[in-house]
């Protein structure tokens, strides 16, 4: 809490703050929901209906970044261990009643809302890792890197369970993110990959140790990420459409509304998921780097309200958000373009839906709010 | 822990240097990103043009024809047959109620249809055809072709439709399949079900969905650039889902459910040698080809709500007192255990008080049946006996013995969601009730009454493995899938340990005089042709207080007695065990033993069965 009888200082830092918003960040999200509505309506064969609930879903958006930088980075530190211990009773609530319902189960419906608990984890998440290491000495040791490591996985593993692998490899990353700005070693960052990698290998070469730990159907699902092709009717397909639909797309592109392999329904999930391969048909190589700079810009500025930011929580809240941010950016413009597994993670800010949108959204509202709000000084 | 939050420079160096690699780990991928683009844009454009220029091949699912269900002769319960529906492509209609309404011109559409199409159109993914009339005849077929070009996105369909020629006679046993809703498509993998609409919702064709259901297949067709299909060019087909093949006999199943007349209730029939099930009626019961495209509301809920509950698998999952029809179990328990022996006699005054004090236990025959012994106490029903026997016995060893005999126990038999209902222990009452057991329970139970609760399933269940030395092999409806002969469940259970051969003799001899002897309880079925045994048993819907006569005439039929009976037969090497409820029947041996009587002269005396 700010101290009673105090008034923060006037800011002075770059970047005018009205209303606790970032303007800069700001223009730069605005900018790019607008080019994602257009490609929208072209992606859903000018679905009007379609625009205008995405139009609401911003609108919400909007409101709730609105909100989040209204409340200051001491009150969201305040809150993070509770928000982080609620989400993982929701967690474990929505497997208890999954088990009961005897199917995958992500949703809570608690009467009057239905929400997704693994969405309030990809924020509680970072938030907890920063709250729990914001007052440990940096570089941190390795006991509380252990420590660390176990917030994180814990809700991962329940997410797991679900069964929704690409969200628990979003929220993994945003918790691992915050580790790695508070030091995490170097020589253990290079070690997990290693033994990630190992590991990957070894179940893409021996699919029968997956028997070990998971069903028969699981197992099916495990090996189409790494080998699409063994799945003709499903990411196979998927994949090889997709990246004719870039490749036909060339430096300029189809033009606007005249990207054929979407019109036609050869790409999968067009307006969601598989947006990017519309984008790259209709826009050409010049569109996608337009659209990967005003990615590039938002991150940057991101990262460098991390910078300047006066605490540690601030610090690593704000870093670890932006680059959760640009994980989505990766792995959905990797999955599209065929380079990495296909994973069910939107391309942010511009796939139709709302609720990783809200979640994104929130997200900047408080690496707004870091910005935007002064610490008491010594 | 989170004080006042003060300008702190800790780890700002290290976050600053964190945040530079950051940026150029950024940097990089995001260069990676953009040379698979140029290599996809670029480098291999011309090659890609050439594809998406060419891109006329789309992939389509052919679902795969779901397995019949086969009866043990031969006849068909369960098939696919052709029908042809009026279909919508929502996304293809401009104004929906203006072209429902000139449908209904043509085509006249009940509310419950339009009603059926607008709950499938929210539930269906986008690009579905939705059924909106079901069946048409040929005459309208002709009607709509005329008029087909007004209507943009409604077509003809041929599709296949889940058939139950047996309606309400194999409702309970072979179940229906319906839409796949939300949750159940979340359970499957979905590329196995790409093209199909519906899923196994109960009974068999819920039990053996993975076998019934089959492979998808794929066609691989061109397209124009309107996306309309040109020609086919390559077919892998489906691979139809297996037949199955029931031990079930459908004619038997008719006899049995004609037979309890005007009761409701239920017969199962196992043949002891293989376990399989021969009849599984519960009764009231409903036809299952209104569920298969979708029930109306109206419809459902009279089916819901009816007070007969026919909806309701009471062979299964039904839970009534066993009765009297426990008392060979208890008997053979008494004497397994050395509780009593065959020789040990009690003399039956008409009632009973634990210890010669408290309160009065009645038999059911007012004066009582005199000395009576193990066999006289089965085929007269003598209630003194059992309750003095289970009084001795006490609850743990009571509980212990019946166990193995699968009471409180699912029978494992091939259906979902069996139910256990209860043997009651001292343990089970206390995390049920939150009370102690007293020693009046264990009186009660001692005649199958109190807590004691038995499926009907479960009932013949017991019986099959009292009359077949002990073994026990799960009741099964399905002989065969395809070719393959289910085999029988790997944990199925050892046969009950027998102390001595005689005690099981004695109680199967009590059962025959049931029958056979002049004063038992279903003297009234005596057969001629093949001999039978059995035990009656009278379940009390209410109780009466320690005073109070039961006036058979002056109830309600509502709360007049469950009728019960068990039966084997023949009684030399028993072939068929047989479990009869007859719900407010009053008395086993009038109204249920006739039923069995009924089954079993069917099965041994006419031609029509197949054993």
């Amino acid at each position: 809490m700010e101290e009673f009888g105090y008034s923060p200082p006037p800011q002075k830092k770059s970047g005018k703050a009205f209303l606790h918003l970032d303007l800069p960040l700001l223009t730069g999200l605005l900018l790019l929901c607008a080019f994602g509505l257009l490609m929208l309506y072209s992606a859903s064969d000018s679905d009007v209906g379609l625009l205008k609930r995405q139009l609401l879903h911003l609108g919400v958006a909007f409101g709730i970044l609105f909100v989040a930088a209204q409340i200051p980075p001491s009150v969201l530190r305040f809150v993070s261990p509770w928000l982080y211990v609620g989400a993982l009773l929701l967690l474990v609530g929505v497997l208890v009643m999954g088990e009961i319902g005897k199917g995958a189960q992500r949703w809570l419906d608690l009467g009057f809302i239905r929400f997704q608990p693994s969405e309030i984890a990809k924020l509680a998440v970072p938030m907890m890792v920063c709250w729990f290491l914001a007052m440990r000495k940096l570089p941190i040791r390795p006991l509380t890197t252990i420590t660390a490591l176990a917030l994180v996985l814990l809700p991962a593993a329940l997410i797991v369970r679900q069964p929704d692998l690409g969200t628990a490899l979003l929220v993994g990353a945003a918790g691992l993110l915050v580790i790695y700005f508070a030091g995490f070693s170097w020589k253990l960052i290079v070690l997990m990959s290693v033994v990630l990698g190992v590991a990957v290998l070894a179940v893409v070469n021996t699919p029968d140790l997956l028997d070990l730990v998971l069903h028969e159907y699981q197992k099916k699902r495990v090996l189409t990420l790494f080998n699409p092709e063994n799945d003709p009717l499903g990411a196979g397909y998927h994949i090889i459409q997709s990246k004719i639909a870039i490749g036909s797309g060339g430096i300029y592109g189809k033009g606007w509304l005249n990207g054929t392999q979407s019109h036609l329904e050869f790409l999968p999930e067009q307006h969601t998921d598989f947006i990017f391969a519309v984008i790259s048909e209709e826009l050409g190589l010049i569109g996608v780097i337009t659209m990967l700079l005003l990615y590039m810009f938002i991150i940057l500025r991101g990262l460098y309200i991390a910078s300047v930011a006066q605490t540690p929580f601030r610090r690593l809240l704000a870093g670890a958000l932006t680059l959760t941010f640009f994980i989505y950016l990766l792995v959905n413009t990797g999955m599209v373009s065929g380079i990495l597994p296909v994973v069910g993670v939107p391309l942010p800010l511009i796939s139709y839906g709302g609720t990783s949108l809200v979640t994104i959204m929130a997200g900047f509202g408080m690496i707004m709010s870091v910005h935007s709000h002064s610490a008491a000084r010594y | 822990m989170t004080g006042p939050e003060r300008i702190n420079k800790s780890g700002l160096a290290l976050f600053r240097s964190r945040a530079i690699m950051a940026t150029l780990l950024v940097i990089g991928a995001l260069t990676i990103i953009i040379s698979r683009m140029v290599w996809l844009q670029v480098d291999n454009h011309a090659h890609f043009a050439t594809l998406s220029a060419d891109n006329r091949i789309k992939l389509l699912p052919l679902p795969p024809p779901r397995g019949n269900i086969y009866d043990r002769a031969g006849r068909v319960l369960a098939k696919n047959i052709s029908t042809v529906d009026l279909l919508i492509e929502p996304e293809q209609v401009q104004d929906m109620q203006a072209t429902i309404d000139q449908i209904n011109t043509i085509l006249p559409l009940s509310k419950e249809e339009v009603d059926r199409f607008k709950r499938q159109k929210r539930r269906t993914r986008r690009f579905q055809k939705i059924p909106i009339k079901h069946n048409l005849t040929d005459a309208e077929m002709a009607r709509f072709a005329v008029e087909r070009y007004r209507f943009r996105g409604v077509e003809l369909g041929v599709t296949q439709r889940r058939h139950y020629p047996y309606s309400e006679l194999t409702a309970h046993v072979i179940g229906y399949i319906g839409r796949i809703n939300e949750r159940e498509l979340k359970s499957i993998d979905q590329n196995d079900y790409a093209g199909t609409t519906h899923i196994g919702k109960t009974g068999l064709e819920k039990y053996y969905e993975s076998y019934l259901h089959g492979e998808v297949g794929i066609k691989k067709v061109e397209i124009d650039a309107a996306g309309q299909i040109i020609r086919t060019l390559e077919v892998t087909p489906p691979i139809p889902g297996k037949d199955l093949h029931l031990y079930f006999d459908v004619e038997l199943q008719r006899t049995a459910t004609d037979a309890l007349g005007e009761h409701n209730g239920s017969v199962v029939a196992i043949e002891t040698a293989t376990g399989g099930v021969l009849t599984l009626v519960s009764k009231p019961s409903f036809d299952p080809n209104s569920f298969v495209n979708g029930i109306g509301f109206t419809e459902y809920n009279d089916l819901r709500d009816a007070r007969s509950r026919p909806l309701f698998n009471r062979a299964v999952n039904g839970s009534y007192p066993p009765g009297s029809t426990v008392k060979p179990f208890i008997g053979l328990a008494g004497l397994e255990q050395g509780v009593v022996t065959e020789n040990h006699r009690i003399s039956c005054h008409g009632s009973y008080r634990i210890n010669g004090r408290g309160r009065k236990f009645r038999d059911w025959k007012r004066g009582g049946h005199g000395v009576v012994s193990i066999d006289k106490a089965i085929y007269r029903s003598c209630d003194v006996y059992f309750y003095d026997l289970a009084h001795s016995m006490g609850i743990r060893k009571f509980h212990d013995y019946l166990d193995k005999f699968h009471f409180g126990r699912r029978t494992g038999i091939d259906m979902p969601r069996e139910t256990n209902a209860i043997l009651p222990s001292p343990e089970w009452k206390k995390g049920r009730h939150g009370e102690n057991w007293y020693p009046g329970d264990t009186v009660n139970v001692g005649i199958g009454q109190g807590y004691f609760q038995v499926s009907p399933l479960q009932l013949a269940y017991a019986t099959t493995i009292l009359v077949s030395d002990g073994r026990r092999i799960a009741p099964r409806l399905v002989a065969r899938i395809g070719d393959t002969p289910t085999l029988e469940k790997k944990d199925s259970n050892s046969p009950i340990e027998k102390i001595d051969e005689h005690h099981w003799e004695a109680v199967i001899e009590g059962m025959i005089h049931v029958v056979e002897t002049v004063g038992g309880t279903a003297r009234r079925i005596r057969s001629d042709d093949y001999r039978i045994g059995g035990k009656t048993g009278t379940a009390q819907v209410f109780s009466l207080s320690e005073d109070e006569e039961y006036d058979e005439k002056g109830l309600r039929k509502e709360l007049l007695d469950h009728a019960l009976f068990i039966s084997f037969a023949p009684v030399e090497t028993p072939e068929i065990a047989i479990s009869v409820i007859a719900e407010h029947g009053g008395h086993g041996g009038s109204t249920s033993a006739p039923v069995a009587k009924a089954v079993m002269d069917q099965w041994f005396l006419e031609s029509g069965s197949v054993h």
